[in-house]
């Protein structure tokens, strides 16, 4: 059987859905981190003057794209695969022929899809604001693509254990965006006192948002190599804790 | 062949509700399946375990010969389901939610486009296409569970209460489609709680209570074994009190209308014989279409 066919009925579906509710999903990211550019980056950086090197505006450019992308590839898969559940057209890929890889493929690569699409939007806006070079191409892509499939893939697992909409909410709301703002998006870890550096080097985020800013103005607190390992180590845990899931079909099946 | 044949299968829930307790059933090939049972005896457990919704706890599943654990893929392409309550994306255009199911079952955009339009021609909603599903009337969000169940060309149809709220006639409708989909040799089961439905659709019924299969055999064999079959007479001129005959139940229902209980042993000639000799005239008679009822309740209770 042609697996391929139902993979990208999954991920068009996903994408026809976010595309669909643009307004909902496209437009707000673009106009908060305008406002992140404006108030932080213009008014405030112009007195902070230079971080690592490189201007307030430059350093925080990197964090901001990658904050996007971390809470709308986890937002997309939560939302869309509780959604699922929850008006039970899960039900159509469960009778169908489907292999659960397949499933998790689909919503995850959609979750990507919209951390990316979200991520270029960001970018796109930033460049309104400065004119940032990327320095390594190859880094910052890679670290774009697999932190959007990291946030795609924890989205899909608090999906599955979610019983109510307050349930997709607690995560993105209570975890991933205070660790988000305190991964460094807008401050060197180096700025912190003593013990705060220590404390901020136990936050993943972190990581993945300075290999990002690594690749984009060759900057960074931590080392690239060890976050693509834990980025990747990661993956292949919520790989496996996913399709676990998903084989017992706990919270899918009874 | 069989077309599902299930053995020995439990169903024990974490909360320790025992819905299944060793269940087993054959459904031949091409036959329309009635499986009844009231609210709590374990049908929708059955078909979420044959549709792969529900978890078993031990038994074994095959369709067509495939086993539902060992040829998962193989099985699932045999059957297509028809839930009880609407489970489609009600965001989605009524043409989507059929394309979308086609391709989860693999099948390329092309031919899954004609499929698509020769299931919802079928079922009447070629025009409503562009649709958003859930502006769609009731009758019409379950005649789309039908389409988008048979886009697939399932051998195995399973309609879970298809016709439940819907107006008499969309049911009857409903009953000509699902009629013409069998003829065209696809194996149905059918669960309903309209018994006249079972009855005027089904060869072959299986009676499920308390996790168990209580009774299967041919509708018409089952329905042999009443004793007595009720009948409705209009009278030409209305009556104050039922005329009393011996061996027949009477009960006036209007003053027109008499309900009757023939005992199979006395016949209806001499049911006529006595209401002729005590002048009452009858101008119709029709058979009180709930014979299925009156053994349902007889195997339940």
């Amino acid at each position: 059987m042609n697996y391929s066919v139902a993979f990208f009925t999954i991920l068009f579906k996903e994408i026809r859905r976010f595309t669909r509710i643009w307004p909902q999903t496209l437009l707000p990211p673009a106009i908060t981190t305008a406002l992140y550019f404006l108030i932080f980056g213009k008014l405030i950086g112009d007195r902070i003057g230079l971080v690592h090197g490189v201007s307030y505006m430059d350093y925080i450019v990197p964090g901001i794209i990658l904050m996007s992308v971390i809470s709308h590839s986890y937002s997309n898969v939560v939302s869309s695969f509780y959604s699922t559940k929850f008006q039970r057209h899960i039900e159509e890929l469960l009778v169908a022929p489907v292999p659960n890889y397949v499933i998790l493929a689909g919503y995850v690569c959609g979750g990507i899809a919209r951390g990316v699409l979200v991520g270029v939007v960001v970018a796109g806006i930033s460049m309104m604001f400065t004119h940032t070079t990327i320095l390594h191409w190859d880094i910052a892509a890679a670290v774009f693509v697999l932190t959007a499939t990291l946030f795609a893939l924890a989205g899909f697992i608090n999906a599955v254990f979610a019983d109510s909409f307050d349930d997709i909410s607690i995560i993105p709301n209570f975890v991933l965006t205070p660790l988000s703002y305190l991964g460094g998006v807008f401050y060197s870890v180096a700025m912190l006192p003593g013990i705060w550096q220590k404390i901020a080097q136990a936050n993943p985020i972190l990581y993945m948002i300075n290999a990002f800013r690594y690749g984009m103005i060759g900057v960074s607190d931590v080392q690239i190599e060890l976050a693509f390992a834990m980025t990747g180590g990661f993956i292949v845990f919520l790989t496996a804790l996913s399709l676990l899931l998903l084989h017992k079909g706990i919270g899918i099946k009874n | 062949m069989t077309a599902l044949s299930i053995k020995n299968l439990k169903k024990t829930y974490n909360n320790g509700f025992v819905a299944l307790k060793g269940l087993d059933l054959d459904v031949q090939r091409g036959d329309f399946f009635a499986l009844l049972g009231p609210n709590g005896a374990g049908k929708s457990t059955l078909i979420g375990i044959i549709s792969s919704l529900v978890n078993k706890t031990s038994g074994l599943v095959s369709i067509f010969g495939h086993d539902l654990d060992k040829d998962n893929v193989a099985a699932k392409t045999c059957i297509g389901v028809v839930p009880q309550e609407v489970n489609f994306n009600q965001f989605e255009t009524s043409m989507s939610v059929v394309m979308n199911q086609a391709g989860y079952y693999g099948i390329p955009r092309k031919q899954a486009l004609l499929r698509t339009e020769q299931c919802l021609r079928q079922m009447e909603l070629w025009d409503k296409r562009d649709v958003v599903s859930r502006r769609l009337s009731g009758g019409m969000k379950r005649r789309l569970m039908i389409a988008r169940a048979m886009v697939h060309s399932p051998r195995l149809l399973i309609l879970d209460e298809p016709t439940a709220g819907v107006d008499i006639e969309i049911r009857r409708s409903m009953w000509e489609m699902m009629q013409e989909v069998n003829k065209q040799g696809t194996t149905i089961i059918l669960t309903t709680h309209y018994l006249e439905e079972a009855e005027s659709l089904c060869r072959n019924i299986a009676i499920i209570n308390n996790g168990q299969i209580i009774e299967k055999s041919a509708m018409s064999s089952l329905l042999s074994r009443l004793h007595t079959d009720h009948f409705v007479l209009d009278i030409a001129r209305p009556l104050s009190v039922a005329p009393v005959i011996e061996g027949y139940d009477i009960v006036l229902n209007a003053d027109t209308v008499l309900d009757v209980a023939v005992p199979k042993s006395h016949g209806l000639n001499r049911l006529f014989q006595a209401l002729s000799e005590q002048h009452i005239e009858v101008q119709s008679l029709r058979n009180k279409s709930n014979r299925l009822e009156q053994l349902f309740l007889d195997l339940v209770q």
